[in-house]
């Protein structure tokens, strides 16, 4: 038995197998998709995910079943953490319910696959170039997508900025309203503390070419980590003037908001 | 009777590997005449064949003689052969000469093979690229440049001339028997360098799926820029993997390193200019092509990449 062959068959059980492959998702012959999602690498990611929302972040999730079964939809979300683990948790919380589980695709910084090894594998397991062309393309192929679209304004953003969510791009609602995608927000409470900055050196991320480097622990804390989903949101796609459509992002924005509240009213401990 | 009936097509590239197949699915049905400015190809007595360079004027007397139908256009020279000024000569001025005299003859159909590489390896492409996207390429390697002026003077002639009936194909990497581009050449061989750290997608068609997109194209009249992909995708290492090659990694950070070592080292099957095609996906989305010529490729990627590795094992 080689080493490949012992580690897959320690760390991927015979049921995590069946689960992966009992999911629909389009895929060639060789097991992957256009975007380098790779049927493999992800039983990989779904074990190592496994551990870190059930043993490290200790995630409660609820309304995870509102995600529609099928066809295009957008989850939307709070981003925050500085490593976004965030993307990960919603990600497995959504590809592990038990009643027709889902694999979501994360939508990544662009500087990502600028980055050795770490580029690759992000791909290999569902994460894709934040373009809305790729994002466009997902919800053609019936993808639930997950988007936030805070980008690095969120995810960068300081411990005193907590839970204060950023401004949202529009360019998710354009998506959902062009391929009639319904939109379930989700709040995300915990992710703050699991890497709180207290500054950020911008002369030397630009330097570096990244969106950041925060002063901070070298560290990712185990913080418990609350997912509220909410009701799926539709929105036609009749010709809008641009201000009506960041009404409608605004609305979007205030029920994250909404779900921020009820996950942070559940957190009894932060750790 | 039958005779005149049967279309009169004229076929550049005729030396290729791709081209021979293309001759052999209409070498039946139509009268062939190959041209190929490399080398004179034996096709047997039936099919005219001539080794000619496109910008000398003995090139019309060919039009002046066969009074062709059609014109199929698979004479590029690939951006890994020759120099840069003679590939812009062949590949530019070379198919201008190719278009005006085709446009002269009153040809009704004209297919010319491009590539993929036209629109440019960078770290933002989207996945499964519509040909509308923009051609980047040219921006980024200055040994790209006459594939996209090939294309830009084919669009060109394309709104033009209408009567030309121009159709532009853009194929993903062409592999298979006798294929000897720079990929087949990294996948028949036992060691193939990689970019460490980087194994983009990939998609690969037979050159039998080729030639057979090719005819399809030829035989259904219409005006249009396509892509030709099969939809299935493969990552580049893992195709090394599958064809039994022993992957060479080279150092990929900082960028300029990778790039130094390649120049220096000027290896014909992994070029510094095509680095990027080894480091950041360039998918293109094939399926316009497939529905407008009801196109089905039939040789699966584990049969491509089987072929690659029963050919480096010892009888």
């Amino acid at each position: 038995m080689g080493i490949a062959s012992f580690l897959r068959s320690r760390l991927i059980s015979e049921r995590l197998d069946k689960h992966v492959n009992s999911i629909d998702k389009p895929i060639g012959s060789l097991g992957y998709d256009p975007w380098g999602y790779n049927n493999e690498t992800i039983k990989y990611g779904f074990t190592l995910a496994r551990w870190m929302y059930e043993k490290y972040f200790r995630v409660q999730a609820s309304g995870v079943e509102k995600v529609p079964d099928e066809g295009p939809v957008l989850i939307i979300g709070n981003h925050s953490g500085q490593v976004p683990m965030d993307g990960l948790l919603v990600g497995y919380a959504v590809a592990n319910r038990p009643k027709k589980p889902r694999i979501p695709r994360a939508m990544i910084e662009r500087f990502f696959p600028t980055v050795p090894w770490l580029g690759n594998l992000l791909n290999e397991m569902g994460a894709v170039l934040g373009d809305p062309v790729n994002c466009a393309k997902m919800l053609e192929n019936n993808e639930a997508v997950i988007v936030f679209p805070e980008g690095v304004r969120g995810s960068g953003k300081l411990y005193r900025d907590r839970y204060k969510l950023q401004r949202f791009g529009n360019g998710f609602m354009h998506l959902a309203m062009k391929y009639n995608a319904p939109i379930v927000p989700v709040g995300i409470v915990g992710c703050e503390e699991t890497m709180p900055a207290i500054a950020n050196i911008s002369p030397l991320a630009k330097a570096l070419g990244v969106p950041y480097i925060p002063v901070t622990l070298p560290v990712i804390l185990p913080a418990r980590v609350h997912l509220n989903f909410g009701d799926p949101m539709y929105f036609d796609d009749r010709e809008i003037p641009e201000e009506q459509i960041t009404e409608r992002v605004e609305q979007v924005k205030a029920q994250i908001n909404l779900l921020i509240d009820k996950g942070l009213s559940e957190r009894k401990k932060l750790f | 009777m039958e005779n005149q009936q049967r279309p009169h097509i004229l076929i550049t590239g005729a030396a290729g590997s791709l081209a021979q197949q293309v001759i052999n699915r209409l070498r039946e049905s139509c009268d062939l005449v190959v041209v190929d400015f490399r080398e004179q190809v034996d096709l047997g007595d039936d099919i005219p064949s001539y080794c000619i360079d496109f910008n000398k004027r003995s090139f019309e007397d060919l039009f002046r003689r066969y009074q062709f139908d059609g014109v199929i256009h698979l004479g590029r020279i690939m951006s890994s052969q020759m120099t840069r000024m003679r590939r812009y000569n062949a590949n530019v001025l070379g198919t201008q000469k190719l278009l005006d005299l085709s446009h002269k003859y009153g040809i009704k159909r004209v297919v010319v093979l491009s590539t993929f590489h036209v629109y440019g390896a960078v770290a933002y492409n989207p996945a499964l690229i519509d040909e509308e996207a923009p051609l980047k390429s040219a921006g980024l390697s200055a040994d790209l440049i006459d594939s996209v002026e090939l294309e830009n003077l084919a669009n060109i002639y394309l709104w033009r001339y209408p009567d030309l009936n121009i159709t532009i194909l853009r194929p993903c990497n062409i592999v298979g028997p006798g294929v000897r581009n720079t990929m087949s050449t990294l996948l028949s061989s036992e060691h193939a360098p990689v970019l460490a750290g980087f194994s983009p997608m990939m998609q690969f068609i037979h050159i039998d799926d080729m030639a057979d997109a090719l005819v399809l194209a030829y035989k259904k009249p219409g005006r249009g820029i396509y892509n030709v992909a099969p939809h299935d995708w493969v990552a580049y290492q893992h195709a090394l993997q599958l064809c039994g090659c022993k992957r060479v990694p080279i150092p990929s950070i900082p960028p300029v390193l990778p790039r130094t070592l390649l120049r220096v080292l000027n290896l014909r099957r992994f070029p510094s200019y095509l680095m990027d095609f080894f480091k950041y996906p360039v998918v293109i989305d094939g399926r316009a092509f497939a529905k407008e010529f009801g196109f089905r490729p039939k040789r699966p990627l584990k049969e491509i990449f089987r072929f690659y590795r029963e050919s480096k094992e010892p009888l």
